[in-house]
């Protein structure tokens, strides 16, 4: 599965500029909401916003334009494309050079087969993608097939990803309000995440299978979307708290003394700088919610996504080894556009994004 | 932080209604669920009753008659409004049974019965498969001729309450489990075909046949018959009753209208399961058409096998064979794995199975002039395509 690692050398633009670039914006900011330097804590020194630095800034930032622009992003397509270029070199390689049996130390196979079973030639797998995908009338490629069932788990993973959103940016709030709801909640939100899915989801499930309220029922996707949120909220909530509770103490005296109460203090102070640290964790929360979602519907057996095409095929795969990684390179394709959306979202939150905080 | 504490009750006092909310959905839903047997007046004049199937695995020609009968009408001919719920890797469906998820499930004896020691309150109400459909494959030249020769080997088996034909037989030949390898098998026969298994567990509806439609790198074609061993467990002491379906015991004995579902679900099943023996293809397209994505060659003869485990049934369709069933018992008794469990320790109570239902069903059919015996079936030739396409 792929978390946003991938795109981290494909994403445009303003994020991958010149720090120059960014503290101006930061500055900007820090003028407009009269707030000086709100996400202070981990800000290289001299970050704070004296009038000559801005205008300086400003100079860099202007000089930043000049460089043809259009050039760096080719150059960062060019990167990723290499990137993806030593893979398949390496696959064939491997393939090509190494023993049929692999690598066996002491019994242990520390190296995968060559065979066509195990390893398929990538001409092979990209080929099969485009024929159909069995011999029946009217059956669609390969890659429609796959391609569908990824819309279908990118769709639950969304509804997940939402619902996790929610849950954890409202745990997280409670949390900052209250010290004894942090204390009496967090050691829960970190044990929610060690109950294993396998005896979660028929559970989940169960539950789901007998609500009924008037005309609404529940719904075999909702029991995977749940299981989604499940594992969406978690970085979510924690990354939020981080962020919510991140400025300095000298911010929040200075909100206090100004008479401001606690939720302008949120939304003025708190939530604009909560955003470095709830970017990863929303991209986190992303990656685990897809992670979730195929999970879910491997475990329930549900029709449509990419998971129950996953198992399928995977039954298939002796007698047609290619066909095994459609499925598998649509999880690497929902990984990179998930990603891609949350990348997306830091670019409109780019005015906030002055720190990146690694989640 | 007085202001705070009124906030804090406030919360408290909106989870707790939220938290009392929930659980009356949930009690509510608890009527619902259990209602299988009750009429709701959808479609008209005509009540129908909806009931809840719940499968082992995701939809396949193992379980061709009932969506059979759902596509035929069979089951809107009884009344009745069928959903049938697939399987996952984790859905186990005598428990969904047992919970009240579901109406009927579809679950190998052995297994249904570990659940029924544990305390699953469920009845097999109709032995639908009469015969083993386990395998255990090996290469033609690996000298795996009979069980007698698992000593030492690696044996794979897929686990999760399906090794203990397995264990069955080998205790039947007086064989210690501890001397054989067990490997646990995935989805596909991979293991088998590169050596890491000597012995592989195979239904004959569905792994013995993605063998057939692999290719064999050395010679370029699809493997044959004649490249591998099959130990049949049905030829053994360890064969044990397969797919049956199971019923909730305790609606059985006092809910009039579960009982009367049960025998239109029945009528229905066997129709369906009649159709199927007569109509392979059309079995096979509407399985597919259900949602499974195997290749149409590989469906048809998973629809074929599965119709030579069913037919012909001398008894009539899914009566309980007491000799079978009391084997079934025996082996799951004598069955040790390679930690020392066994799938039940004690024989299970009398209420684990019935031939009262499927009796009426049959006896109603007969009157219809249907025939429930299958004396004249004669499954078709399958070609295996590579990879079942």
């Amino acid at each position: 599965m792929t978390t946003g690692a991938e795109t981290e050398g494909l994403r445009p633009g303003p994020e991958a500029g010149p720090p120059g670039l960014d503290t101006a914006a930061g500055g900007l900011l820090d003028q407009r909401s009269g707030v000086e330097n709100p996400a202070g804590r981990g800000n290289p020194a001299g970050r704070g916003n004296p009038a000559g630095r801005v205008a300086r800034n400003e100079r860099i930032e202007t000089k930043a334009r000049q460089t043809p622009r259009g050039a760096r992003e080719l150059q960062v397509w060019a990167y990723g494309a290499l990137g993806l270029a030593a893979i398949v070199i390496v696959w064939e390689l491997y393939k090509l050079l190494a023993p049929a049996d692999g690598v066996v130390i002491g019994g242990l196979r520390v190296l995968p087969r060559t065979t066509d079973l195990a390893m398929p030639h990538i001409w092979d797998m990209l080929a099969r993608l485009f024929e159909p995908v069995t011999r029946a009338e009217g059956a669609a490629p390969l890659w429609a097939a796959v391609g569908a069932g990824a819309l279908v788990t990118l769709g639950i993973a969304a509804v997940g990803w939402l619902v996790g959103l929610v849950v954890g940016v409202g745990l997280a709030l409670v949390m900052l309000r209250w010290r004894l709801a942090e204390w009496g909640l967090l050691p829960w939100i970190i044990l929610s995440q060690t109950v294993p899915l396998i005896a979660f989801a028929p559970i989940v499930r169960s539950w789901g299978s007998k609500i009924q309220i008037g005309g609404f029922e529940w719904a075999d996707w909702m029991s995977v979307a749940l299981i989604a949120s499940y594992l969406a909220f978690f970085p979510i909530a924690i990354g939020a708290l981080r962020g919510l509770q991140s400025p300095d103490v000298i911010h929040t005296e200075l909100m206090r003394s100004y008479g401001i109460g606690w939720w302008r203090t949120l939304v003025k102070l708190r939530v604009p700088a909560s955003v470095p640290y709830l970017l990863p964790a929303l991209r986190l929360g992303a990656a685990n919610a897809v992670i979730g979602a195929v999970v879910a519907e491997v475990s329930t057996g549900l029709q449509g996504g990419l998971g129950r095409i996953l198992i399928q095929y995977a039954g298939q795969a002796s007698g047609d080894p290619a066909k095994a990684w459609g499925p598998i390179f649509g999880a690497i394709v929902l990984g990179l556009v998930v990603a891609g959306s949350i990348a997306l979202l830091g670019v409109f939150l780019k005015n906030y994004r002055r720190v990146e905080v690694n989640a | 932080m007085k202001h705070s504490t009124r906030r804090l009750a406030t919360l408290g006092a909106l989870t707790l209604s939220a938290a009392l909310v929930l659980s009356a959905c949930s009690g509510s839903g608890d009527t619902s669920g259990g209602s299988g047997g009750s009429t709701d007046g959808a479609g008209g004049g005509d009540a129908t009753t909806a009931v809840k199937l719940q499968l082992q695995w995701l939809p396949q020609g193992q379980f061709a008659g009932y969506f059979a009968a759902a596509d035929q009408g069979y089951f809107a001919d009884e009344g009745l409004d069928v959903e049938i719920i697939p399987s996952g890797g984790d859905i186990v469906p005598q428990d969904a049974l047992a919970n009240g998820d579901v109406d009927y499930a579809i679950a190998w004896v052995p297994k249904a019965l570990g659940s029924v020691e544990a305390g699953a309150n469920i009845t097999d109400i109709a032995q639908i498969f009469q015969r083993s459909g386990t395998l255990q494959v090996s290469w033609a030249d690996s000298g795996i001729d009979s069980v007698a020769d698992f000593e030492g080997k690696k044996i794979g088996s897929w686990g999760f309450g399906n090794e203990w034909e397995i264990f069955a037989a080998m205790a039947a030949d007086g064989l210690d489990s501890s001397t054989v390898q067990i490997i646990t098998q995935d989805f596909n026969m991979n293991a088998f075909l590169q050596g890491d298994i000597d012995a592989a567990q195979a239904m004959t509806y569905n792994e013995y046949a993605q063998l057939l439609e692999a290719v064999n790198p050395e010679t370029g074609k699809q493997y044959t018959d004649a490249d591998f061993n099959v130990i049949s467990y049905q030829d053994t002491v360890g064969a044990m009753l397969q797919d049956a379906i199971w019923a909730d015991t305790a609606r059985l004995e006092s809910d009039t209208a579960y009982q009367d579902t049960t025998v239109k679900f029945l009528k229905a099943v066997v129709k369906g399961w009649i159709y199927a023996a007569e109509n392979p293809e059309e079995a096979s397209a509407i399985t597919i058409a259900a949602g499974s994505n195997w290749g149409p060659s590989h469906e048809l003869w998973m629809v074929n096998e599965t119709n030579k485990l069913i037919w012909p049934a001398p008894d009539g369709i899914g009566v309980i064979d007491e000799a079978a069933w009391d084997a079934t018992v025996k082996g799951a008794l004598s069955a040790v794995n390679e930690t020392g469990a066994s799938p039940i320790t004690k024989e299970p109570p009398a209420s684990a199975w019935s031939n009262d239902w499927i009796t009426k069903a049959l006896d109603e059919l007969k009157a219809e002039g249907v025939d429930v015996t299958g004396e004249s079936f004669k499954p078709i030739t399958v070609t295996l395509a590579e990879g079942g396409n």
